[in-house]
């Protein structure tokens, strides 16, 4: 049995909305916006409370973008919201120009990213976001696991001066962070300690992860599983320390394997310690519909999948 | 100010403009000087600008709190703001030398990445600007801040999709503390507004999208401030504003005038010569 249990499961997306609604009492800079998706990234509970703090823009995502900016000039700390297709592929040199280049403190929050948002399809199935994002110079890229990790990540951000992409889903998956955790920018999350593969996951297959670590540890395999809810900057010190014990590397996340964390672990391991490395990801090409966790399994993001490329991954040390 | 004063101050604009563009042999002249009267008129003239209170100086805040705020969305025409900020004290008027050369704060397109005062936001890819001086108008709103939020967009920028986008949300949300301009000069780089994507009758679209439209001749000084005045009157009614502002691409140089040819192409040597030798140099060269 793993040293983590669960009582509940909860959507990522609630973590975002509670979040909201502590920083609707408690810091009177934040304001949101959103593009007619007022119920799907859960602002009511802060729409309800500070009603003057929030900006509907229709359907209209590039505006959106500028108008926060616009926001973060008067001194306010803007939550520009939508599905994570339109809030990054959509807009991206307005975040580019406006947001990014432009050093503002807005906060680009998006729900609904990758495969999870299951039957709507590749259209809405964002899988390029991570990549997109840290490809800017000076965006921060969170990822948080569960609604704990995303509420306590959503109160973090609003704290921090400067652009942030925080990433967050519409499935409800286990909640096993703690209640009222301290979110740190930047610091990964050792889960699980172990010296034989170093696995490190982010969003949805962090969960994933610790399930395929007790699938490995009957096999007699001692997994090391670390949550990297920060995408930019990453923790490379973490990343040392636990592949200098283990020697091997499984990254795992619900994105294109191309510009995803793995790529980030690689190019640093590349640099620093060139170790066998093994990716759980999607492999260059688009979503389709379905129920979530029938995409997870077609392609290849769970457990299962994190297993066989843990043992490929020992295999080539 | 006096008009004189400010058609005094435009012409030395314009030498600026010119000099600093022929320095580095690239930028955007025509449209520069089409709008140099509208910047030094608003600059000099028309906005309430945050000053030190011991030496009358301009001085720079980032979140332009209780001061009038402008936004360059056609950042191509960042000669012309780079002089009128310099000739208004936000930064050193030798700096305009550097425009465009490598290490300066001046870059091609406005930038706040540099830190140089004056500029909040960058622009230089097209249809931006509106949208980010409506979020600092509302930011205005929120912060019981009386002061007026004015944006510049060039006719052909209205090509731009996100330009409709911020048409439609303004009016919606009351947005009555912000006057816009376009730049109507019926250019664009690849030939007249009308061959190339016709807007039309502007008017009428924003008037449709609920916004009060006016309008002015904007290489006359005299008009322009009196244009501005209305329009500062009629703010604070809901609605916001926009002005359709008249002016010809290269106005002050009688050979760049009238085609879209010196949009973006600099002067060599002697046309430098002969454009200065039809603007006079008021407040002395950088």
């Amino acid at each position: 049995m793993s040293i983590y249990t669960y009582e509940t499961k909860k959507d990522t997306r609630s973590g975002f909305g509670a979040g909201m609604e502590y920083l609707s009492l408690t810091n009177p800079k934040v304001v949101a916006l959103c593009a007619d998706l007022i119920g799907s990234l859960k602002l009511e509970p802060f729409i309800k409370n500070c009603p003057e703090r929030f900006f509907q823009t229709g359907i209209a995502e590039a505006n959106m973008i500028g108008i926060a900016a616009g926001l973060s000039i008067g001194g306010y700390i803007p939550f520009a919201t939508t599905f994570a297709n339109f809030g990054t592929g959509r807009v991206y040199d307005q975040i580019r120009q406006s947001v990014a280049y432009s050093g503002k403190n807005v906060k680009i929050a998006c729900s609904h990213a990758g495969l999870t948002l299951g039957e709507d399809g590749a259209t809405h199935q964002i899988l390029e976001d991570i990549g997109l994002m840290k490809m800017l110079p000076g965006m921060v890229v969170i990822n948080p696991c569960d609604y704990n990790q995303t509420k306590a990540a959503t109160i973090a951000v609003a704290n921090y001066n400067g652009p942030v992409y925080l990433r967050f889903g519409r499935p409800v998956v286990p909640v096993f962070t703690p209640d009222n955790q301290e979110f740190m920018i930047g610091k990964a999350i050792n889960l699980i300690e172990g010296s034989d593969v170093s696995i490190f996951a982010t969003g949805h297959l962090v969960w994933e992860s610790i399930l395929a670590a007790d699938i490995l540890k009957e096999k007699g395999i001692h997994a090391e599983v670390i949550n990297i809810h920060t995408i930019k900057p990453l923790d490379t010190q973490a990343i040392w320390e636990s592949v200098s014990k283990t020697r091997c590397v499984v990254s795992a996340e619900e994105h294109q394997i191309n510009g995803g964390l793995g790529d980030s672990i690689a190019q640093y391991l590349a640099t620093s310690m060139p170790l066998p490395q093994e990716f759980v990801g999607v492999n260059d090409s688009f979503g389709e519909s379905g129920k979530p966790a029938d995409l997870m399994d077609k392609y290849g993001l769970n457990a299962a999948s994190i297993v066989e490329k843990a043992l490929k991954a020992i295999s080539r040390k | 100010m006096q008009t004189q004063e400010l058609i005094s101050i435009a012409s030395q604009v314009r030498r600026d403009i010119l000099r600093m563009v022929h320095g580095c042999q690239s930028g955007h002249p025509g449209g520069s000087l089409g709008c140099t009267d509208l910047l030094v008129g608003l600059y000099f003239d028309a906005m309430n600008l945050a000053l030190d209170s011991t030496n009358n100086q301009v001085v720079f805040n980032m979140s332009a709190m209780n001061e009038d705020v402008f936004f360059l969305s056609n950042g191509h025409i960042s000669p012309v703001l780079y002089s009128v900020l310099a000739r208004r004290g936000y930064f050193p008027i030798n700096e305009l030398s550097t425009f465009r050369k490598i290490n300066s704060r001046l870059q091609g397109h406005p930038t706040p990445h540099e830190h140089l005062e004056g500029i909040r936001i960058a622009s230089g890819s097209l249809g931006q600007g509106l949208s980010v001086a409506i979020g600092v108008a509302q930011a205005k709103k929120l912060n019981k801040d009386s002061s007026v939020v004015y944006c510049l967009m060039g006719d052909g920028e209205q090509n731009e999709g996100q330009v409709w986008e911020a048409a439609m949300y303004a009016p919606h949300h009351k947005v009555d503390n912000l006057i816009a301009f376009i730049d109507a000069n019926g250019q664009q780089i690849d030939g007249p507004t009308e061959k190339i994507m016709n807007n039309r009758d502007l008017q009428m679209k924003y008037e449709a999208f609920g916004w009060k439209v006016l309008h002015v001749d904007g290489n006359d000084m005299a008009e322009l401030q009196l244009c501005l005045a209305n329009a500062k009157k009629t703010l604070g009614n809901d609605i916001p504003i926009m002005i359709l502002m008249k002016t010809e691409m290269g106005a002050g140089v009688d050979f760049m005038m009238g085609s879209n040819k010196w949009h973006g192409v600099a002067p060599n040597d002697q046309q430098l010569e002969e454009a200065l030798s039809q603007l006079s140099e008021t407040l002395g060269d950088y």
